[in-house]
């Protein structure tokens, strides 16, 4: 199990880099949610992988899951959407604001694209 | 009762920031009057909390009253105390500027600035590391509006640079976090600090991954030497009063940095001991020959400030990287110095760039200022201090600085951190001389300092004398504050041995 959560952490880390790197403005705001995805199921792990771990104290179960990670994940993913729906308004704006969607358009040489 | 104060840097901002949000688009005058009362509160109150650290006991406000190391808790030393405080003093400042009409620009200015001190204070203040990453996305997504505030191509470009890379800065952080749980279990900074002093030799490998991790996000806060792109477009793109407050969100990295790798990572940290201090010795030398250079290269009298910035962030992190009493002592004057005279030198650019006209805060010459011989006096100190020239505050900080200096550290200190100072001395004077004498007449009409502008200017760039005329006072608490700061084993002792409730006395 620790293989295969491994591997789909480090893939969902790797193209969310790739696509946080590329050049346009969508491609980042996708590939820094799926970064914020790497990162919550990386969290989710940091108390160990176990299974049908009891979540509530009660007397005879001595296999308890960490209730920490768990808490911890619901704060990053609550904070991880908001920023994440700030940052496509955002992306909107600068595409708006500039005409076109590239992350780091050059002054002066802004291209005038026809509104559709 | 007294208790209680510990968490009221918080509460405040927070509810001032939550009544303002009552009522959308409402006339501005109630909001600055909230906005000025809550800020002017939050000065008393931190210099309260600045007198109770004095003492020099390590009090704790344990939230819910769950107790370490098990709940949150809000940890006042000397130096969050110290931190709070200063946070307090400039923003007075900038929101003073603001009500000069800066904050009619966009919308809710002031609730927005209010929520970012709440982060700013939440982050000096807890002694919990995921906490601090609560704060640290408190006061980061305050700042993203704060920034755009007002609006333009300029804003929402920066921002977008700034936005992207603060989110991967969070990611690397939530990482950095879950390793150090993974591996210790624990995420109370004093329950942290003991478990790393005996760890398992396996996993230290581990958790020296963790640690880098997180130099990596302090430092992006920080913009340290490779990490640094995104601060001189965003300071100054950003509005007068935000670029202002902004002076102070460089200086939340360099505390957190100062926090982490001297308690958890310090010299009680076994193994692991002092590990981080080495490397950050290179970078922030760097760091101190680039804002050199930039400082020489800007074109804009805000873009020259947000390099000045980035020398003071090598100086600090120098400090940082010593290790010893003197130079942290040194670090936390210098600390309290460059953070107020940045933040006034963002509002003096933006009211030349006002009374230009045209020729904006650009370092060309252009129309003259309508009141030459009061911002020519405001540019005059902010110069001289800024650069550390006798008799004001820089002079202080950096002389303490480099007078701690170990003889094996001299040559490298000495020659980088004085030549970043003529770098800079260099370039104040060539900009000084082209915005105020290269230029024609003033417009006798042109608009004028407000009152509000001016007090905003008054307070922080006078507080740069003061700085020096109260420098014995304050040096002794700095000093107090690294000697706590480097005994580690009396803050965990102080938050992790005692079982009486923090709120209930």
């Amino acid at each position: 199990m620790e293989a295969l959560y491994a591997t789909v952490t480090g893939f969902l880390a790797a193209s969310g880099l790739y696509l946080a790197l590329r050049g346009r403005t969508f491609p980042v705001v996708v590939g820094l949610t799926l970064l914020s995805y790497a990162v919550n199921l990386f969290l989710f792990s940091t108390g160990g992988l176990t299974t049908n771990g009891a979540a509530v104290i009660r007397e005879g179960v001595t296999d308890y899951a960490d209730p920490l990670p768990q808490a911890l994940v619901l704060t990053a993913i609550v904070i991880g959407f908001a920023m994440t729906a700030f940052s496509v308004i955002l992306a909107m704006r600068v595409r708006g604001d500039q005409g076109s969607d590239q992350v780091n358009d050059q002054r002066g040489e802004e291209p005038k694209e026809e509104k559709s | 009762m007294m208790h209680h104060l510990i968490v009221l840097p918080i509460l405040l901002p927070l509810l001032s920031g939550l009544l303002m949000l009552v009522k959308r688009d409402s006339i501005v005058l109630p909001r600055r009057a909230i906005a000025l009362t809550s800020t002017a509160a939050l000065l008393v109150i931190s210099a309260v909390l600045v007198i109770q650290s004095d003492s020099g006991e390590i009090t704790y406000y344990a939230l819910g009253d769950w107790q370490p190391p098990f709940g949150i808790v809000l940890v006042l030393d000397r130096l969050s105390a110290l931190m709070v405080c200063l946070t307090a003093f400039l923003a007075l400042g900038s929101v003073a500027y603001a009500c000069a009409g800066d904050d009619r620009k966009g919308s809710n200015f002031h609730g927005l600035f209010q929520l970012q001190l709440m982060g700013i204070n939440g982050a000096f203040l807890t002694g919990d590391m995921f906490n601090l990453f609560v704060f640290f996305e408190v006061l980061l997504i305050a700042s993203y509006s704060l920034l755009m505030h007002g609006g333009g191509k300029d804003r929402t470009q920066a921002g977008f640079h700034y936005v992207a890379l603060n989110l991967a800065g969070s990611a690397m952080f939530l990482i950095a976090l879950g390793v150090l749980y993974g591996t210790t279990g624990t995420l109370n900074m004093a329950d942290m600090s003991q478990k790393v002093a005996a760890l398992d030799p396996d996993r230290l490998g581990l958790i020296k991954a963790g640690a880098f991790l997180l130099l990596v996000v302090f430092g992006l806060k920080a913009a340290i030497l490779p990490l640094y792109f995104w601060l001189p477009r965003a300071y100054s793109s950003a509005p007068a009063p935000v670029a202002a407050l902004f002076a102070i969100m460089t200086k939340v990295g360099i505390y957190a940095i100062l926090r982490v790798y001297t308690l958890i990572f310090g010299s009680g940290a076994g193994e692991l001991a002092n590990f981080v201090q080495p490397w950050l010795w290179w970078f922030a030398l760097a760091t101190l020959a680039l804002g050199g250079l930039g400082v020489l290269s800007a074109r804009d009298l805000r873009n020259q400030v947000a390099y000045l910035i980035l020398i003071s962030v090598g100086t600090l992190l120098v400090g940082v990287s010593m290790n010893r009493e003197a130079p942290l002592a040194a670090l936390l004057y210098y600390m309290i110095h460059t953070t107020l005279v940045s933040g006034g030198l963002f509002l003096l650019a933006d009211a030349i760039g006002e009374q230009r006209g045209k020729a904006g805060a650009r370092i060309v010459p252009g129309r003259g200022v309508t009141q030459p011989a009061l911002l020519g006096l405001f540019y005059f100190i902010g110069a001289v201090t800024v650069i550390g020239l006798p008799p004001l505050s820089g002079a202080i900080g950096k002389a303490l600085l480099l007078n701690a200096a170990l003889p094996s550290e001299q040559p490298w200190l000495w020659s980088l951190l004085l030549l970043s100072s003529l770098a800079g001395l260099v370039a104040m004077a060539r900009s000084g001389s082209t915005v105020f004498w290269k230029a024609g007449r003033g417009d006798s009409d042109g608009p004028r300092l407000k009152p509000a502008m001016l007090a905003g200017l008054i307070l922080l760039l006078g507080a740069s004398p003061a700085l020096s005329i109260l420098a014995g006072p304050i040096t002794r608490f700095t000093d107090a504050s690294a000697t706590q700061l480097l005994d580690h084993d009396a803050y965990a002792e102080a938050i992790l041995s005692r079982n009486i409730a923090g709120g209930d006395s």
